[in-house]
């Protein structure tokens, strides 16, 4: 167990590494830094100055390792375009993508779950054909075209609920949260379904497959044989079987989720760090696209090698295939 | 400029606003957060102008942009390198002590030393001789008209201030030097500073004491920094900002659709337009045909800008054909003539000049200017029905800037406000002028026109103000009809308040002027 | 493509087989309801796009034919609305149904491009790594994890505005669309690397073809003759189900900004130039580019899921 461990964070450690030097190549590319930073009256002299102070005079390995070693330590440098520190910008703006990716996750359960259970159990009647058609289309629409289609209807046309922005918050220590004033609760509604639909269907889809399984299997033809109620067959036995499954991929998604939030914040302007990303790839700010793909790549490498180890905890023979 | 007046609200609102004793401060939610207390320390526009409700200088700017006294009452040239300044009497600063020449002499000396990151703003500057208690003369270089320009942007600290808080030499935020002024502030102006807390907000207090009759019926600004723009909205929307000096021109249609929300819009100073590449050649090695003046002229006639104002910027710029905006000296109506919008006569003057179907691109930054992408991809169609061959190179500043100063772009978007200096000396000297030692610094074009550079030199040393404008006019004058650049139009600025504000000073410099604003009782 | 596909399965007999297969997934066609829908609506949006110099109102790409005086006009049974702008204008008075069909064209192009090029690159790197082992194996696999370590979306969006910017200006409107591909390739070919290896592997150590290496055939004629054919079932699926995402990639980085400009526009780009006029009334600029990605989607899945369902044995 101890080798399995430690192969296996060793190897997320080395996929980081490679992770890190993909950000950092981004530098090595198109765009003078510079001529963003400086006002429209700067000197040559000024220009200098900065590419200096930036160490955009060294050599690339130079740069290179720098980048490295500060990345570790969570220093990723200042952003081009505000000048400040790009660390404390994404952490400003980590609370508002944290609470849209969690309140999308509790949102797929929520009603994923009862969906897939539903579509199980009453299989072939219309009402469960019809969801399990319209589960296609959770799957096909692109989130923005979802959260666009919201906006426009739930916002534009009918006013029931803001399109735009994350509304007022409220500041616990570092963390500032909207879940706790009105508007801030209304804010969230629509981008939380955007974000949430794909991830619904998924959920949908897998519950139903699992279930189905699951009541085709021998001991649920036995407990029916039995004369067990069927509502404790479907609830008690066969849900408790499909929910490994769905907390494997919730857990997984949940790095996913973070990614694709970013599409959703741009449509939404939902103040996080998808959309700041989305502004620095548009401004060719270099250091903040760097951290957020570290960042988030070191989220989803958590996540992944969280799973693999607990399964592997609770299945000792995957040590072996895994490695 | 625009005022924004709304009848105040019915008997009982105002009642029950009466009582509530914060009903006078006026929460400001800006785009971005001041970089320092200390004007000094930072040649950053936004922070300067925000301090000016802490600050006063010498001199100011009055809502027509004359320029008119402050903390100086009078002044008179004594000769070409010597100015006289006249104090005025009964000043204190916020922590009580007397306004006197020594104050001025110490400021001066401080934003002039070697290490001032602002000494550039006043750049003729020698050096100051203190008269009496309320009389300085300051030497500069000879004949230099704009001193009183400078001024404007340069303020006053308290010299005993300074000296108790080990902080005669500027404090410079490029370069991570931080001191007392950089937290802590001690001016004449019309607010005092509580306190600063770096990225949360600026808690501002009125002066009642302020040598001015205060215009304003506020108690306190209380200044909160919100990057994103649609934050920003969401916050005015809601009630929890009054106003922001930074609305978002898209948004415009739903905070005028939103009740409780005004926009304010007004135009900039800044002049948006078209620079031509001058050199024999063009960046692909085609002959440059811009250079007959028939092509540049073929060029301003076949846009519509009428219908760029309507449709792309929603009416709400104001089409040119002068390269400075009507407030900054120089401008005459004259020279605002825009070239009339006529397809036909540019394809007759393309014709003549050989040049049908000329083909070159258009080089625009896709976050430069107001809706500049929409504004381009209109611009192409237009040019090429007049007979051109235009295609559209559009991307990020960072990217363009390179091709245009090295001058690999054929034809470029333009934008110059001639701030801070206000005065149409600004595009002449560093764009017009020919690109030689540090003038024409902005003449990505390589143009050169000796008469326009004998007035701008002329007018560098001529201190009687009508003659140097009368010079700067001809001089603007000859560019506009030699289409150097062809102008498109004044772009809109916006800003937005909340129905609390029923009176906001808006001027083409985009500074808000909260000692003129009035909010409902 | 599929059909043909299983034709080459080197079983005995393959004429007959594959006929029995061919009427199997017929029926299997026939009697699933969406994915005829699916099926015809997909045949018809590829034709009308693909016709689109035919028959839309307006050449989008010759920008002579934009007039501003022919802005933001309604769809025509609103009121302001008239002939031939039938879906209303956006705001450099560009036909909204000129701009759809044009822009479907642009969107399937890349996305058929993206899945031949990510296949093509995941099957030889899936084939090399699954039948030579070891060292290369581990090499390519390895580099595939470090890839997989990233989101596909921020792979693609980081890939596709570096390499913009390093477009020269004159390249910059078609080689968007070589950017794009190169993007969605880039974060697409690792799935097939990954289903190729792992059959190959199975493959290799079959009888037939350690039969085939004691006769001395080269490695590169048993797997191209000998494994490939065995993997490509399970391959095909993956490029049809991806062929939506494909396209679904290519509209949200043409959404985002870093994707196709508005000279050359596609489904992307025209619901990123509509999207700014959301709240101002506008709606026509981008509702209807959005349904047509909608559909255009939607209908490739039909057929995807039908394809994948009737392909897998265990289903069957």
């Amino acid at each position: 167990m101890l080798a399995f461990l430690i192969k296996r964070i060793g190897s997320a450690i080395l996929v980081m590494l490679a992770v890190a030097f993909l950000a950092f190549l981004i530098f090595a590319v198109a765009g003078d830094p510079v001529e963003m930073m400086v006002n429209e009256q700067a000197t040559q002299a000024d220009r200098d100055a900065l590419r200096e102070r930036l160490g955009l005079d060294q050599p690339f390995l130079v740069q290179y390792f720098t980048f490295v070693i500060n990345a570790a330590q969570g220093e990723f440098g200042i952003s081009y375009q505000t000048q400040r520190d790009v660390m404390s910008l994404i952490a400003s703006r980590l609370p508002a993508t944290l609470e849209l990716v969690f309140i999308a996750s509790m949102l797929s359960l929520i009603v994923g779950i009862p969906l897939g259970v539903i579509t199980a159990i009453h299989r072939g009647k219309w009402f469960s054909e019809g969801l399990q058609f319209l589960s296609i289309f959770g799957v096909s629409l692109p989130s923005f075209v979802i959260a666009i289609l919201l906006i426009l209807v739930f916002s534009v046309w009918l006013g029931w609920a803001p399109g735009f922005g994350r509304g007022e918050t409220v500041a616990l220590g570092w963390w500032t949260t909207g879940l706790l004033t009105p508007s801030g609760r209304n804010a969230i509604i629509l981008p939380a379904i955007a974000l949430a639909l794909y991830e619904i269907t998924l959920v949908m889809r897998i519950v139903r497959a699992e279930m189905l399984e699951v009541l085709r299997s021998d001991f649920v033809k036995f407990a029916r044989a039995r004369g067990v109620p069927r509502r404790i067959i479907h609830y008690r036995h066969a849900l408790r079987n499909c929910l490994m499954p769905v907390a494997t991929l919730t857990a997984m998604n949940f790095g996913t989720l973070i990614a694709f939030a970013l599409v959703t914040e741009t449509v939404f302007q939902w103040p996080g760090m998808g959309l700041l990303f989305i502004q620095a790839v548009l401004n060719l700010d270099f250091p903040i696209m760097a951290a957020y793909l570290v960042i988030i790549s070191a989220i989803f490498v958590t996540l992944n090698t969280l799973v693999d180890i607990i399964y592997a905890v609770i299945d000792p023979r995957l040590r072996q295939e895994k490695v | 400029m625009k005022t924004l007046k709304k009848s105040l609200l019915g008997g009982v609102a105002l009642g029950l606003l009466a009582t509530s004793a914060s009903a006078e401060v006026l929460r400001w939610g800006a785009a971005r957060d001041i970089v320092s207390l200390d004007s000094y320390s930072y040649g950053d526009s936004f922070t300067i102008g925000f301090l000016d409700h802490v600050y006063d200088g010498l001199v100011r700017y009055d809502p027509d942009f004359n320029i008119v006294p402050a903390l100086a009452t009078d002044w008179e040239i004594v000769d070409d390198t010597t100015w006289r300044f006249t104090l005025r009497e009964g000043v204190t600063f916020h922590n009580g002590a007397p306004f006197t020449a020594e104050d001025v002499a110490a400021s001066l000396a401080r934003v002039s030393h070697p290490n001032s990151p602002l000494r550039g703003n006043l750049p003729a500057f020698q050096s100051a001789e203190v008269i009496d208690d309320h009389t300085i003369e300051m030497t500069v270089d000879a004949g230099y008209p704009l001193l009183l320009n400078d001024l404007t942007n340069i303020h006053i600290f308290n010299a005993q201030w300074l000296i108790d808080n080990d902080a005669m030499e500027p404090t410079d935020v490029g370069a991570g030097v931080e001191g007392y002024p950089t937290f802590n502030a001690n001016g004449t102006g019309p607010f005092s500073v509580v306190e600063w807390v770096p990225d949360s907000n600026v808690t501002l207090v009125v002066n009642e004491d302020w040598w001015d009759e205060a215009q304003h019926n506020l108690t306190g600004i209380e200044f909160t920094p919100i990057s994103s723009a649609a934050t920003r909205v969401a916050a005015l929307l809601s009630g929890s900002i009054d106003f922001t000096e930074n609305a978002p021109l898209q948004d415009l249609m739903r905070l005028e659709a939103a009740p409780g929300v005004n926009p304010v819009v007004t135009q900039d100073l800044r002049t948006v337009m078209f620079g031509f590449n001058r050199r024999e050649t063009l960046s692909n090695g085609q002959e440059n045909m811009f250079n007959d003046l028939r092509v540049r002229q073929a060029f301003a006639h076949s846009i519509d800008a009428e219908s760029i104002r309507d449709v792309i910027m929603q009416g709400n710029s104001r089409v040119t054909g002068a390269l400075v905006a009507p407030d900054i000296p120089g401008y005459t109506e004259e020279m605002d003539q825009p070239y009339a919008f006529d397809p036909d006569a540019a394809a007759a003057l393309l014709e003549e000049a050989g040049a049908t179907g000329f083909s070159f691109t258009l080089n625009c930054m896709n976050n430069g200017y107001v809706n500049e992408e929409e504004l381009c991809n209109a611009l192409i169609p237009m040019l090429n029905r007049a007979g051109f061959d235009a295609s559209l190179d559009i991307a990020e500043r960072a990217q363009q800037t390179p091709k245009r100063t090295s001058g690999s772009a054929d034809v470029w978007s333009f934008g110059w406000a001639n701030l801070p200096m206000l005065d149409s000396y600004s595009i002449l000297i560093q764009v017009l002028h020919s690109n030689e030692g540090n003038s024409g610094v902005f003449n990505w074009g390589a143009w050169s026109y000796p008469e326009i550079d004998a007035l701008i030199q002329s007018a560098a040393t001529e201190l009687d103000y009508d003659t140097r404008i009368g010079m700067q006019t001809e001089a603007l004058q000859i560019a506009r009809d030699e289409l150097i650049f062809a102008p498109l139009h004044e772009q809109p600025m916006a800003w937005a308040a909340s129905d609390r504000v029923v009176d906001v000073l808006q001027q083409g410099d985009n500074k808000p002027r909260h000692w003129m604003t009035r909010v409902a009782e | 493509m599929t059909l043909q596909a299983d034709q080459q399965t080197p079983v005995a007999k393959p004429s007959q087989l594959a006929r029995m297969r061919d009427s199997d997934l017929w029926h299997s066609f026939v009697t699933h309801r969406g994915a005829v829908v699916g099926a015809c609506l997909l045949v018809f949006l590829i034709v009308t796009a693909f016709a689109a110099p035919l028959i839309a109102p307006q050449n989008v790409y010759d920008s002579a034919e934009l007039q501003l005086m022919n802005a933001r006009i309604p769809p025509i049974w609103q009121e302001g609305g008239r002939w031939p702008f039938v879906l209303g204008t956006d705001i450099q008075g560009r036909d909204v149904l000129s701009g759809i069909l044009y822009g479907s064209r642009t969107s399937i192009l890349i996305a058929v491009f993206a899945v031949v090029f990510s296949l093509a690159i995941g099957v030889i790197v899936g084939l090399a790594a699954g039948f030579f082992g070891g060292i290369i194996d581990n090499v390519l696999m390895r580099f595939a994890d470090v890839l997989l370590s990233i989101p596909t979306i921020l792979l693609a969006i980081l890939a596709s505005a570096v390499a913009m910017g390093m477009l020269p200006p004159e390249w910059r409107a078609l080689g968007a669309a070589g950017v794009i591909v190169f993007a969605i390739t880039l974060s697409n070919w690792v799935q097939y690397a990954r289903i190729v290896r792992a059959q190959t592997s199975v493959e290799r150590r079959k009888e037939y073809v350690e039969a085939a290496r004691l006769l001395r055939v080269s490695p590169r004629r048993i797997m191209l003759r000998h494994i490939l054919p065995n993997t490509m079932t399970p391959v095909l699926v993956a490029a049809t189900l991806s062929f939506g995402m494909a396209i679904l990639a290519e509209a949200t980085l043409s959404f985002l900004g870093v994707g196709m400009p508005a000279s050359l526009p596609s489904l992307g780009t025209l619901i990123r130039i509509g999207n700014n006029y959301l709240f101002s009334g506008q709606w026509w600029i981008v509702l209807f580019p959005v349904l047509q990605l909608s559909l255009l989607v939607v209908s490739i899945n039909l057929v995807g899921d039908w394809l994948r369902d009737a392909l897998n044995p265990k289903l069957r």
